[in-house]
């Protein structure tokens, strides 16, 4: 019979496959970008489940992608616009509000996603391993399906109000990459803290409300007056809202201190995510 | 030499249990958080003991303690362990599903983990989405699922239904799918935990199959069963998980004679019951025989003695011995007596030279006694029990073994074309049962 396990040491260490090793959690955790890196075919996978799943599941189906953002934008062009007359920079009001909706639109169904991910794949979870970084990355991910076709719509209108973008739509898919980006580090947040707080995701809607009155999406930035206006940056999604709007339309606020502070935000965001994440790893396996 | 591929050393689990609820609300953290902030951030796995929180109290209990082993490249080990004993908590440490308190393991090689069976199937979704998914949770990629697609199809026997969903299968079809990914699945070491116990005896003869498949292929295999039989055929070394901690390890045979020993309730010596007179007493027994090393185990199915050693104080004029065997349920299975004795004070040895025990591997006990006139001197039920522990002959699913493990030939011989008279059809069978008897 065999006794302690003395048989490693005595063997040098050379072997051609790759020795993992597994242990408890010490400080904190690093990201494994290779793994993660491995596991994108995984990550294609999760989110063409999702995508699958949810317009088998809906009458309307893809129509659901368009409808959201159009009638939001109907409603607040009647309210915000025609009668509480709120500036828009010259632009016809459902333009005005339509090119904010749709990175609002992406990042509060990104983060409904995400906050739910890890708690329904809770079966899946506890029995295979991959890296868990996936599924809230598969949240974010999956929401740009739906972007896109509320794009195509945003598209028709552009060519319906003749309005023709100027040279700043050459930035647009960095502030593409930065709406990715802010849903991502928001996502993390809630994804891990609903798997231990289940109450968490009852949060989330008020959440979203409130932060959509607090991001430029019925007003412009504008309304806020100089000085406060990096304050008004610390908001995360400050900064893409305005970024699209400006880059998709040609008018409003050009980058300025407002986008600076607000992309700082978001990396902060997603830093802090990603490490509050991997950090409790560990503790979401055994509570979720 | 071969390397070691799995490395266990002090693997050490710990879990909070207690009336606390079930999930923290957020609420209650952020009212802790205002009064000691970095709370907020330690992880809450349970290593952390201090907590003054007011809701719920802080037992813990240990899943796993110094559990160590080693298992090397292409062996097939066994884990086996009452239920609650910290096998599945084992399995899933070392499949990274959940991470340990303490201690480290190492793995070398590609690892194929089989905790359940349908994970990551979707009933909305068709049967060939589904096994898409199912190959890309369990670690194939896209290029290998799309090579074993048709066999994965083929194992299963779905092919009709491939494109329904997989709402509409029946519960064992979902089952022959799902393992049908699980199974093509060629990691280097693969991990299985009870899922071969699952699904119609059909179905559990295709498993049973193809793990024996994969153990031949070389693969290192980890397999938790309570199927004594699946391990005794598919495993050449056991680890005895008890209460979390390693109770034993070693070859397939001495460990689980060990296991089914400690299982079984007979252990309890049964004294009472023994004459008070000293003129008998049965001293041991032993098994006795060439290649016979230990004395309480029989290996072969080959001829055996079995000698029991009796002090025999005043002479015995008209002695009977008697004596009888019975498996661990207590069921009689053989007993035999021998008359006419005449015993001289002194030690005597009684020797049973049988030409076969073809019994199932188990636990049997001994009983014997000695009568003299009529007056039963000493009944003794014999204490160690004895171990068959031969290899297994039989069905491999315990249900269906039986008692026996009898070592047989199998033939089968075409009978001769027969006309349609009767009489010509008894004779054909007489031929055949002729033949079947000679071969």
């Amino acid at each position: 019979m065999t006794t302690g396990p003395t048989l490693l040491q005595q063997q040098p260490t050379v072997f051609q496959q790759p020795t993992l090793r597994i242990e408890a959690p010490r400080g904190w955790i690093n990201v494994d970008f290779k793994e993660l890196w491995d596991a994108r075919e995984l990550l294609y996978f999760f989110v063409w489940r999702d995508v699958k799943i949810r317009y088998k599941q809906t009458a309307i189906g893809a129509a659901w992608a368009i409808l959201q953002p159009l009638m939001t934008m109907l409603i607040f062009s009647l309210f915000f616009g025609k009668l509480a007359k709120i500036p828009s920079h010259g632009l016809p009001y459902p333009i005005f509000y339509y090119s904010a909706l749709l990175p609002w639109m992406y990042f509060s169904g990104a983060l409904q996603n995400a906050t739910n991910v890890v708690v329904e794949q809770q079966r899946v979870i506890t029995k295979v391993y991959f890296p868990r970084l996936v599924l809230p990355l598969s949240a974010v991910v999956g929401g740009l399906l739906d972007f896109a076709i509320a794009f195509s719509a945003f598209l028709v209108m552009m060519l319906y109000y003749r309005i023709v973008p100027g040279l700043a739509i050459l930035l647009f898919p960095l502030f593409l990459f930065l709406a990715v980006l802010t849903a991502l580090g928001a996502g993390l947040w809630l994804s891990a803290l609903n798997a231990i707080y289940r109450d968490v995701r009852y949060v989330v809607p008020f959440l979203v409300q409130f932060w959509m009155f607090a991001s430029p999406v019925a007003y412009p930035s504008s309304l806020v007056p100089e000085q406060w206006r990096w304050v008004y940056g610390l908001n995360p999604m400050a900064g893409v809202i305005e970024g699209f709007r400006w880059s998709l339309t040609g008018r409003g606020q050009p980058p300025n201190i407002l986008l600076a502070v607000s992309s700082t935000m978001v990396l902060l965001l997603v830093a802090g995510g990603t490490a509050y994440f991997t950090r409790m790893e560990g503790t979401i396996a055994d509570v979720v | 030499m071969s390397d070691v591929v799995i490395h266990v050393d002090n693997l050490g689990k710990r879990y909070r249990i207690g009336e606390r609820e079930r999930y923290l609300a957020l609420r209650d953290v952020l009212t802790r958080a205002i009064t000691a902030p970095a709370r907020l951030f330690a992880p809450r796995k349970s290593a952390s003991s201090s907590n003054g929180n007011s809701n719920g109290d802080h037992s813990h209990i240990w899943a796993l303690k110094d559990v160590s082993f080693d298992i090397r490249q292409g062996e097939v080990v066994g884990i086996i362990g009452r239920n609650g004993a910290g096998k599945s908590t084992l399995l899933k440490i070392l499949a990274r599903v959940t991470k340990p308190t303490s201690g480290h393991a190492e793995i070398r090689g590609r690892m194929g983990t089989l905790l359940e069976v349908g994970t990551g199937f979707h009933p909305e979704l068709s049967g060939r989405e589904n096994v898409f998914l199912s190959g890309a949770i369990l670690g194939m990629s896209k290029a290998e699922i799309l090579r074993k697609f048709d066999e994965i199809v083929d194992f299963a026997e779905v092919e009709r239904f491939i494109d329904t969903p997989l709402k509409h299968y029946s519960t064992g079809m979902q089952m022959r799918l799902a393992f049908a990914v699980a199974a093509h699945l060629e990691p280097e070491i693969l991990l299985v935990d009870e899922v071969l116990s699952v699904g119609d005896i059909e179905f559990q003869k295709k498993c049973l199959g193809k793990m024996g498949d994969v153990a031949k292929s070389g693969r290192t295999i980890l397999f938790v069963s309570h199927q004594m039989n699946q391990i005794r055929r598919l495993c050449e070394r056991v680890v005895w998980i008890d209460s979390g901690a390693v109770r034993a390890q070693g070859l397939t045979g001495s460990v689980l004679a060990d296991y089914e020993t400690a299982c079984s309730d007979a252990e309890k010596t049964r004294e009472g019951g023994r004459g008070k007179s000293a003129a008998v007493r049965f001293l041991s027994w032993e098994i006795v025989g060439p290649g016979s090393e230990q004395h309480h185990v029989v290996e072969t199915t080959g001829p055996v003695t079995v000698r029991f050693t009796v002090e025999i104080n005043k002479p015995i004029r008209s002695g009977r011995h008697g004596i009888h065997l019975y498996n661990n349920e207590g069921l009689n299975i053989w007993g035999a007596a021998a008359e006419n004795l005449q015993l001289d004070i002194g030690i005597h040895e009684f020797n049973f030279d049988i030409s076969t025990l073809p019994l199932k591997p188990g636990i049997y006990h001994w009983m014997v006694s000695l009568w003299d006139g009529g007056r039963e001197e000493d009944l003794w039920n014999c204490v160690p029990a004895m171990h068959i522990n031969t290899p297994p002959m039989a069905h491999p699913q315990d249900e269906w073994a039986g008692l026996l493990n009898m070592p047989y030939e199998f033939s089968a011989n075409p009978v001769q074309e027969s006309p349609r008279s009767p009489l010509v059809l008894q004779v054909a069978y007489a031929d055949a049962d002729a033949e079947g008897q000679r071969s």
